[in-house]
């Protein structure tokens, strides 16, 4: 029943060779030279066997396996419906799994101390969630302050990540979300995901609200960072193109079944099912126009 | 899994400590207002002995409450409080019967009509109405029947002067043949009870062209400008004079004699036999035209009950000086604001009053519908819509009600008054408080517990802070609910602006009703507007209190 990937870890192919193969026609649909340096087969997060299904009867999961190297980041794309937010939610345990287990660095995710793991979990949700009751400095500054970090520290990395991601500190520190358009609040809220330097950073949907050009722009954005910070990464989407420009590997979740799993070329010269194969046909043109 | 249940435990733990600190605090407030509101139960260890006398809201029993009061304070060394111008018969017999007051003024026939919910045995019967009647009320009550005060306060049949001498109208026997031409303004009640108009029609075959059912004030108002003819009157009532109205007599004995009497508890008596001999001073001392002068002065001249009670006294030569007696004076006809302006000490009493009522109300619906929103948000789950329904039902009992409900639990006075004002305000906080804290921007929420933080930070430093403009909308909302129903306080001897208004409509005075009604509304607005001042600064705006760090 299960449909795994042809390719999941074992044999990829190098780097520069990757690069420079263009997947398709498009620029826009990969990763740009010297992005992405993924896995030298580090696994930091396995998926085994994980199920969920809600107390409605609803099975939102069905037996995925998934291997997240360091560094990487994997694209989870599918329908809305598909499980890809419950994933998601699975792993900074928003969500307990109903069966099968997620290890984190050799470590059984169930035993960790969920308030302890989130801490070390990045997240971006698709329309920021910044508090509306907190200046951006402080919204910026959330994990390191629940970390007990020191005040002048605090202050000094904010500062940093608003450079980062574009916002001029002394301007932005401590003016209210409400003040900042959807664009500056999407920045806000990566600077607050990265600010305590997370082992693995998830983004659900993290650009989805955004105009066309303001999305290209965080995704510019988003590409720099994590090249500089070399985050692993889950992004959420139901953006193929998006997907596949920022992803060094796909997984397309169906009526939540994994359905494939592997580089992006992989999936499109090898689809595994038709729908991973519509789903591409979809793209291509799109990238060729 | 395991962490998260330690958590679980935790957050419940420490919403335990809230609650019960929250009760504690409401305990205690309780327990304050309780000693501020002096449990009207008498004391007798105190350096001196006091007792409560009562009465009803309308003026004649206001009157002859104030004249046992003075009486008391003049004639022996007991302590008086007064707590004058409760709701009703009901009101008055479960505060005496449950020792709240000692004694008031009752009606004979109220006693048997309203309390023993029979009828007398007929006058003519040869058997002595009043000796059964004190029977049964020693037997079951141990409450006494004083001797009675002189005159009746019965139903009466009342017509106008002129009509009378020209139809020769002497009896009720009188008035049947010419009924048919006439037109009857009778009170609600009087056309419903047996005892009144039904049963009356039927012993003497009476029959009007009309009988329009009205309020008393208006009915006089009506009778005066000859609109109606015929109408239900007490013997006593001051507008008999006013309005020039002839009673008829009832010349088949129909209506039950309605004898005034001090109805005082048998405990109190024994245990202070002084009062029952200086209300025995009053025995057959104030005959009907004396009660109508005094009822005329207090409803035309506008003097205040405790002057006309001191006159009354001195009149009858049990106090003061006989010669003594104030004037009608430039008051009663002042104009309104110099008048306002001699009030201003009263009126100062009644807000004092009137917010102490309403802010402790407040006060403890706060400290109880807060944390009882807390924990239905934490742990109710599906049911604490249902809970929060059923505390919805508590707004829909009638206030007076309510208040009838209280007395024979708490007395009269301002402790059941702020415990019928804190039951009614818990709602609108709770309501508010809990959609407030359970619909916090989502996702905010959801990224803060995503990004670490435990559920009480995610209380205390998200919800709480997004929810507090709703919280503060909800006690905006009990805050002038209670103001508004704080005047019904009045009614169990709770003070407060509620006094005048009850008085001035029993009075059919306006500048009265409005020397209460106009304050009561300026305080909703002025406490509103101050609240919602409070809200705004309370509003978060994003700087302040430090992060709280997980240890």
């Amino acid at each position: 029943m299960r449909l795994t990937t042809p390719l999941v870890h074992s044999r990829h192919l190098p780097v520069a060779d990757l690069l420079s193969q263009p997947m398709t026609e498009s620029p826009r649909a990969r990763p740009t030279a010297g992005s992405a340096e993924p896995g030298d087969h580090d696994p930091m997060i396995v998926i085994h066997g994980l199920c969920k299904v809600y107390p409605n009867g609803q099975a939102a999961l069905v037996d995925i396996d998934l291997v997240l190297e360091r560094g990487e980041t994997l694209g989870l794309i599918g329908e809305s419906g598909s499980g890809k937010s419950t994933l998601l939610r699975i792993l900074n345990r928003l969500i307990e799994p109903s069966e099968g287990e997620v290890t984190i660095d050799g470590q059984r995710h169930r035993d960790l101390d969920p308030i302890a793991l989130r801490r070390r979990i990045g997240y971006v949700p698709q329309d920021g969630g910044l508090l509306p009751h907190w200046t951006v400095g402080r919204n910026v500054a959330l994990v390191p302050a629940l970390l007990g970090w020191e005040a002048e520290r605090r202050a000094a990395r904010s500062q940093e990540l608003l450079d980062a991601v574009g916002l001029e500190p002394s301007r932005y520190l401590e003016r209210l979300p409400r003040s900042l358009s959807g664009g500056e609040r999407q920045r806000v809220a990566l600077a607050r995901a990265l600010a305590a330097s997370p082992d693995l950073l998830l983004l659900d949907e993290p650009f989805g609200a955004l105009d066309a050009i303001r999305r290209f722009e965080l995704q510019g954005l988003f590409q720099e960072l994590r090249d500089r910070y070399r985050t692993t990464t889950v992004l959420v989407s139901h953006d193929l193109a998006e997907a596949w420009r920022l992803s060094h590997r796909v997984a397309v979740l169906r009526e939540g079944r994994l359905l494939q799993h592997g580089e992006p070329r992989t999936l499109l010269e090898a689809p595994a099912h038709p729908y991973v194969e519509r789903l591409l046909s979809y793209l291509v043109p799109q990238g060729a126009r | 899994m395991a962490g998260g249940r330690h958590r679980a435990v935790g957050a419940a733990a420490v919403l335990a400590l809230a609650v019960a600190a929250a009760l504690t605090a409401t305990l205690t407030a309780t327990l304050t207002a309780a000693v501020v509101a002096a449990q009207p139960a008498p004391v007798a260890n105190g350096p001196r002995s006091k007792v409560v006398v009562g009465s009803k809201y309308f003026a004649e029993s206001r009157l002859l409450g104030e004249i046992f009061a003075q009486l008391i304070e003049a004639r022996t060394d007991l302590e008086v409080e007064r707590r004058l111008g409760l709701a009703g018969t009901e009101f008055c017999f479960e505060a005496l019967r449950t020792g709240a007051i000692d004694v008031y003024p009752e009606y004979t026939g109220t006693g048997w009509v309203s309390l023993l919910h029979e009828s007398p045995a007929p006058s003519g019967s040869g058997a002595n109405p009043l000796r059964e009647l004190r029977r049964r009320f020693l037997d079951s009550w141990d409450l006494w029947w004083l001797a009675p005060l002189g005159f009746e306060n019965s139903f009466e049949l009342a017509v106008p002067r002129e009509l009378a001498e020209r139809e020769h109208l002497r009896t009720i026997s009188d008035l049947v043949q010419v009924a048919p031409r006439l037109r009857a303004a009778f009170g609600h009640e009087f056309v419903e009870r047996e005892d009144g108009f039904p049963g009356l029609a039927a012993t003497y075959g009476l029959r009007f062209a009309s009988i329009q059912a009205m309020v008393h004030a208006p009915k006089f108002q009506a009778a005066g400008e000859r609109i109606v003819d015929v109408l239900d009157v007490y013997t006593t009532d001051s507008q008999l004079v006013i309005y020039d109205l002839v009673v008829l007599e009832d010349d088949h004995g129909f209506f039950p004699p309605y004898e005034a009497a001090p109805l005082a508890r048998g405990e109190t008596l024994k245990r202070h036999p002084e009062l029952g001999t200086v209300l025995g001073l009053l025995a057959g001392a104030i005959d009907a035209n004396l009660m109508r002068s005094w009822n005329l002065r207090l409803q035309q001249d506008l003097l205040p009950v405790e002057t006309v009670a001191a006159d009354a006294l001195a009149e009858l030569g049990l106090v003061g000086d006989p010669g003594s007696r104030s004037q009608a004076t430039e008051r009663t006809r002042a104009p309104i604001p110099s008048w306002v302006w001699s009030q201003r000490g009263y009126l100062g009493r009644l807000i004092a009053q009137h917010l102490v009522l309403a802010g402790i109300a407040l006060l403890l619906g706060v400290a109880v519908a807060l944390p009882l929103a807390l924990v239905l948000v934490s742990f109710a789950g599906s049911w604490a819509e249902t809970a929060i329904r059923a505390i919805g039902t508590s707004q829909t009992i009638p206030s007076l009600a309510l208040l009838g409900f209280l007395i024979p639990l708490l007395g009269v006075g301002a402790l059941p008054a702020v415990v019928a004002l804190w039951i009614y305000s818990i709602f609108p906080i709770l309501r508010n408080a809990y959609s407030g804290i359970r619909d916090a921007d989502p996702q905010a929420v959801e990224a803060a517990t995503a990004l670490g933080m435990t559920p009480g930070q995610v209380l205390r430093q998200v919800r709480l802070p997004l929810a507090a403009p709703t919280i503060m909308a909800g006690i905006r909302t009990a805050a002038i609910l209670s103001i508004g129903t704080a005047t019904l306080a009045a009614f169990i001897g709770g003070g407060g602006l509620g006094e005048p208004i009850i008085s001035g409509v029993q009075l059919v005075d306006s500048r009265r009703i409005l020397l209460g009604a106009i304050p009561a509304a300026l305080l909703a607005l002025i406490v509103d507007w101050l609240l919602g001042w409070l809200e705004g600064r309370l509003r978060p705006s994003g700087v302040g209190s430090s992060i709280e760090t997980r240890s």
